[in-house]
């Protein structure tokens, strides 16, 4: 097929979609012109928000509120009618401490451990996947060739599964895997890549780094270029070394993409769930054992089926969440 | 802003009216083939039945238990049976909390007989002659399913040997009556004659720990069926394996990275491993991944001062008592526990019948292999070994909260996290806790 | 030479090649290295044999033993180099293995059994790459089925995403009215509680509306992200109101104000969203796992549990279709990739 016979079927295609669009629009178009007869245009946002707001409510906000329900009550009953009503039990539970820095003498112990791994994994994840992605942006940044290609490359993992990711690390590192195959076929010792608690905990790290850093780096790289060239033009005539240029521009220019990056791997870090929970399943011990891991072993992974205590643990943590989301909310009102 | 607010509790009350309201409308059943009736039956057409079995397999079950089902149906052409072949997850996650909603299929294989006390379907009062299928399975494990199914194998817990890293040592396999200490010894002295990497090791979870606890003297279960796990024969154990962990001799990632089967086959199999406790289930996969690389035996389980016992196990087919059709589904389950369905089913997956009749017959097992024929030899004579209480385990109702909560446990106790007193008050109280909660 | 030589030199407005222009290519070989070569290694073992993929230490590319056959043997016989006391090598047939002692035949006479002891031979092998994972795997669920269920639900909630989440942004960027506050701040809240923990009273309500074994419980729930609905909001705050007022001068409806005026200038915005929402749909597990129990209804990936046992995980079989689940994914990706990439870039979640 020739190059012009391909731009007149794309032509075609075009029209035709262009046409079926217009269509559905003036269809619905029909109905909408109704309802804004009947209740005016100060009518319309409750219309155009409301398909959303009911599957929005039904499915996500109802059953959180439901969380409620399960947190109050006991028992291993699935239906909220038939669980006994226990009332604080289940949050005593969880925050009897003789000392809130040894998870041992913890009643749930596993709880608290939870907490701790989540809280050093945030911190280790948010740090090192905005240093990798931005290291990697600026080397994207600079006069490269096949950017394009590059690009896409770091990109890629982006694209998959939480699962085919952990199945792929796992195939890498388990004890039997390729990263101990080289390292014998070299003559060295096998490395306790996910047998030891350390190592464990910084492949969970490295891995999650893998897996979303395309995301981040393409955000940055996007934030890089709306940089004015001028800029670094100037800081040249006036002598600055590229150091200066980077902390006196690049830094200062970069940093409401920044506050967009961390504020986006921050939530995710936080619901990390499925990449640890396939690839180490909270183990060696429960070194790689966070809070999502917790409450789904102990609501849904048989046999404990302690949906209460599984519910005020997500409420736990919906309740730090939500405070810490209302913080950086007012910070940012601020600063505007 | 007031307002704001009102207007947004007044929405949250209309979500939680309409989904509450929203009725419980029955999944529309999905369309299937209506059945082929080929011959006119004497009896007067029945109405197409559909059954649902939910299936989950380790390896060729279901393949094995289609031709069966087949078989089934062109008896009965009027029912048709869709096994539906899901992930283990979602028997073992799913499962019962469709069953308690009342969205359960007809019938499904399971392993947690506990998880579904009440909800089972009493097959006497539908079957054609339910003295056969009580006289041919053991009581206990009937019992445990509330006659609502049976099982459809036997499994039992026994060490895998590398035969071959023996002969390479010129060691001899001891037999019948040899302790842990001394497989401890044995093992690792041929590790170091061969160069295999590992010496010995087990299976990640309570299962498969418990025989060998329970055989240097462990009462895991106690008179009134309680779980102890604070006792002489459990910590020995325990510090046994600590002790493989310590010197070096076991491949700890089968302990240490907690996948959801985890089993020293694998180094097993890659030859690594002179030694693996594991089960009778692990048989098809041995010969299908080891081949002809080494040869293997399984070896009667170590003996101490409490015996020589493995721990029995296995799944079981159940019908449910949600189930519109009860009549047919005990039909389909008189007829697969029929002597030679039953025993199809045995040879093909290489499983020990649970069968009385099937197994005082013998199975013809689908296989040339010699040392499968003999490991299942050793097998048979070790299920007559199961001490009272190592039968009682798979069959308490709260069996899985025991075995899931001492492999993490253990696992702590291993890597270190937690000391031997700790571990124990920990998995205890675990156990406690899931008993009491599924109590309330 | 020259195109090499330019690739090598590309670099930052001076004249000679500075070290940093070495260290970035160098960094970024690395990375196509790191970020391609685990992806490499699990299609490649995805062409192993179940024999192969148990040994240690494993190897690059997947191998099989050669064989023969060998006349008066039924089977075909395995290779092998027996290396003898003398030094010689000899290629021979093993009939069977005893122990340590192995018996094999010359393959050109076959009537002489040769023993040896079995250090003293090796297997005669050659880079084969088996598809029989691939076969075995499609044989034994209704790949077909599967793959189209993964489609309908991948295609259907898309679309349902992206109407009813650039309508809801619509409404909450472009009006002024009482609650969109409160819905806004709600939105936002939940943004950051990861679905996994309200997973069994979401269980619950889809059990009281009766979708268990339905494709809209897979497709419905998770239609309204929050997620979604902030980016583009975020999006549509930036196009300029006068836009719409010039609209309704022109007496154009609320509707059409939507679909022929915000839409189209939301573009960039929605195509990240709709490249994400197939993303998420077709790698989804979890959520299926929990309504599906049918296989009439399952998706790929939920298909590609049930080779997960309780006692035993085949995970030939999954590597396999692993890879076959990665192919539309990938595919769709080549494609696009440019407006992928670019698309991200730009709307750059303000």
């Amino acid at each position: 097929m020739s190059l012009a016979n391909l731009k007149t079927l794309r032509d075609t295609a075009d029209r035709f979609f262009t046409a079926v669009y217009d269509g559905l629009v003036a269809a619905v178009d029909f109905i909408f012109s109704f309802i804004q007869r009947l209740l005016g245009i100060k009518g319309m946002p409750y219309v155009f928000v409301l398909p959303n707001l009911l599957i929005f409510g039904i499915f996500i906000l109802f059953p959180m509120l439901l969380n409620f329900v399960y947190a109050f009550t006991g028992g291993t009953s699935f239906f909220p009618e038939q669980r006994p009503w226990v009332g604080t039990q289940n949050f005593e539970q969880l925050l009897t401490c003789k000392n809130y820095l040894d998870p041992n003498t913890c009643v749930e112990d596993l709880f608290w451990r939870a907490v701790y791994n989540t809280i050093w994994y945030v911190v280790f994840q948010v740090a090192g996947m905005v240093l990798i992605s931005l290291l990697t942006a600026l080397i994207l940044n600079r006069k490269i060739k096949a950017r394009g290609f590059f690009r896409s490359v770091f990109f890629y993992p982006v694209l998959l599964s939480p699962i085919v990711v952990s199945l792929i690390w796992k195939w890498i590192l388990q004890d039997t895997g390729a990263l101990n195959g080289i390292l014998t076929s070299l003559g060295y010792q096998k490395m306790p890549f996910l047998i030891n608690a350390q190592q464990a905990q910084f492949w969970v790290v490295m891995i999650s780094i893998w897996a979303f850093m395309g995301f981040y780096t393409l955000i940055l790289l996007a934030g890089l270029q709306s940089i004015p060239a001028d800029l670094y033009e100037a800081a040249a005539i006036d002598g600055a070394n590229p150091w200066q240029a980077f902390t006196r521009i690049t830094m200062p220019l970069l940093t409401p993409t920044m506050v967009v990056v961390v504020v986006l791997s921050l939530i995710r870090a936080v619901q990390v769930f499925d990449i640890a929970f396939v690839f180490t399943g909270g183990g060696p011990g429960t070194a790689t054992l966070f809070l999502v891991q917790f409450i789904y072993n102990y609501g849904f992974s048989s046999p404990n089926k302690l949906f209460g205590l599984a519910a005020a643990a997500s409420l736990v943590m919906a309740a730090v969440l939500i405070i810490l989301t209302g913080i950086q909310l007012l910070a940012r009102r601020e600063e505007n | 802003m007031k307002s704001a607010r009102l207007f947004a509790f007044l929405m949250v009350v209309v979500l939680l009216l309409t989904a509450c309201g929203a009725p419980a409308a029955p999944a529309t059943e999905a369309p299937t083939e209506a059945p082929v009736v080929t011959e006119a039956p004497t009896e007067a057409p029945k109405e197409p039945v559909e059954l649902r079995f939910t299936y989950y397999a380790d390896g060729v079950e279901a393949d094995v238990m289609k031709p069966i089902l087949d078989k089934f149906m062109a008896e009965y052409p009027y029912i048709t049976v869709v096994l539906d072949v899901v992930p283990y997850k979602t028997i073992d996650e799913q499962l019962p909390a469709q069953v308690e909603a009342g969205e359960g299929p007809d019938l499904a294989r399971i392993t947690n007989f506990g998880a579904y006390r009440g909800k089972l379907l009493d097959l006497r009062g539908y079957m054609a002659d339910p003295a056969y299928y009580e006289a041919n399975f053991p009581a206990p494990i009937l019992n445990a399913l509330g006659f609502g199914g049976y099982p459809d194998a036997l499994t039992i817990t026994g060490p895998y040997v590398n035969k071959t890293l023996f002969d390479q040592a010129g060691i001899e396999i001891p037999g019948e009556g040899t302790t842990w200490e001394q497989w401890t010894e044995i093992t690792k002295k041929v590790k170091e004659a061969t160069g295999a990497e590992y010496a010995i090791s087990i299976d990640r979870t309570g299962h498969r720990f418990a025989g060998p606890a329970m055989s240097m003297g462990a009462t895991l279960i106690n008179a009134e069926g309680k779980f102890t796990v604070d006792t002489p024969g459990f910590r020995a154990f325990a510090q046994i394996v600590k002790g493989w962990f310590d010197n070096g001799i076991t491949p700890v990632q089968v302990w240490l990275s907690a996948e959801p089967v985890n089993s020293c086959i694998g180094p097993f199999k890659a030859g690594q491993l002179v030694m693996c406790m594991s089960g009778s289930w692990q048989i098809n996969g041995i010969v299908k991944d080891v081949g002809d690389t080494f040869d293997w035996v399984v070896v009667p389980n170590p003996t101490g001062p409490g015996g020589s016992t493995g721990i029995s196990g296995g799944s079981a087919v159940v019908g449910f008592a949600s189930t519109k059709h009860p009549q047919e589904v005990a039909m389909l389950i008189e007829f697969l526990i029929k002597a030679e369905n039953y025993a199809e089913f045995s040879a093909g997956t290489l499983a020990l019948p649970a069968h009385k009749e099937v197994a005082a017959k013998g199975v013809q097992y689908k296989t040339d292999n010699p040392d499968v024929v003999a490991a299942l030899g050793v097998y048979t004579n070790e299920v007559t070994k199961l001490t009272e209480q190592a039968a009682s385990l798979n069959v308490h109702p709260y069996a899985f909260a025991y075995y899931r909560n001492s492999a993490n446990r253990i696992a702590q106790y291993l890597s270190g996290e937690l000391s031997l007193d700790d571990m124990l008050l920990n998995l205890q109280q675990d156990i406690d806790k899931a008993i009491a909660e599924a109590q309330k | 030479m020259s195109q090499r030589f330019t690739f090598l030199t590309a670099r930052r407005g001076r004249k000679r090649p500075h070290l940093t222009d070495v260290l970035s290519y160098l960094y970024l070989i690395a990375g196509v290295v790191v970020m391609f070569g685990p992806i490499l290694w699990l299609v490649l073992s995805s062409f192993k044999t179940t024999q192969e993929i148990a040994k240690f230490p494993p190897r690059f590319l997947p191998y099989q033993q050669q064989t023969i056959s060998v006349e008066g043997y039924e089977k075909p016989l395995p290779l092998f180099e027996v290396q003898f006391p003398d030094g010689s090598t000899r290629t021979l047939a093993q009939v069977r293995r005893v122990g340590l002692e192995a018996q094999l035949i010359d393959p050109q006479n076959p009537g002489e059994i040769i023993k040896v002891n079995i250090n003293q031979r090796k297997p005669v092998e050659k880079v084969a790459f088996t598809l029989d994972n691939y076969i075995e795997g499609i044989k034994s669920f209704d790949f077909g089925l599967y793959l189209w269920n993964s489609i309908v639900v991948t295609v259907v909630a898309t679309l349902l995403t992206l109407l009813v989440n650039s309508m809801a942004a619509f409404a909450l960027s472009k009006y002024r009215f009482r609650g969109r506050q409160t819905i806004f701040l709600i939105m936002i809240s939940t943004l950051m509680v990861p679905l996994s923990v309200v997973m069994v009273p979401v269980f619950l309500v889809i059990t009281k509306i009766g979708w268990n074994n339905n494709l809209l419980g897979v497709i419905i729930p998770a239609a309204a992200t929050p997620t979604g609905v902030f980016m583009l909001r975020q999006y549509m705050l930036t196009i300029p109101d006068e836009l719409i007022d010039a609209a309704r001068i022109d007496g154009a409806s609320e509707w059409r104000i939507y679909a022929q005026v915000i839409l189209p200038l939301a573009k960039p915005a929605i195509a990240v969203l709709a490249i994400f929402s197939v993303m998420w749909r077709w790698n989804d597990f979890l959520w299926p796992l929990i309504v599906l129990s049918r296989n009439e209804f399952f998706t790929l990936q939920v298909g590609l549990a049930s080779f997960q046992g309780e006692l035993n995980i085949q995970w030939n079989l999954i590597l396999a279709m692993t890879v076959l689940t990665l192919l539309p994914i990938t595919a769709v990706f080549g494609i696009l990739q440019r407006y992928i990439t670019t698309g991200i870039a730009t709307t750059g979640m303000k």
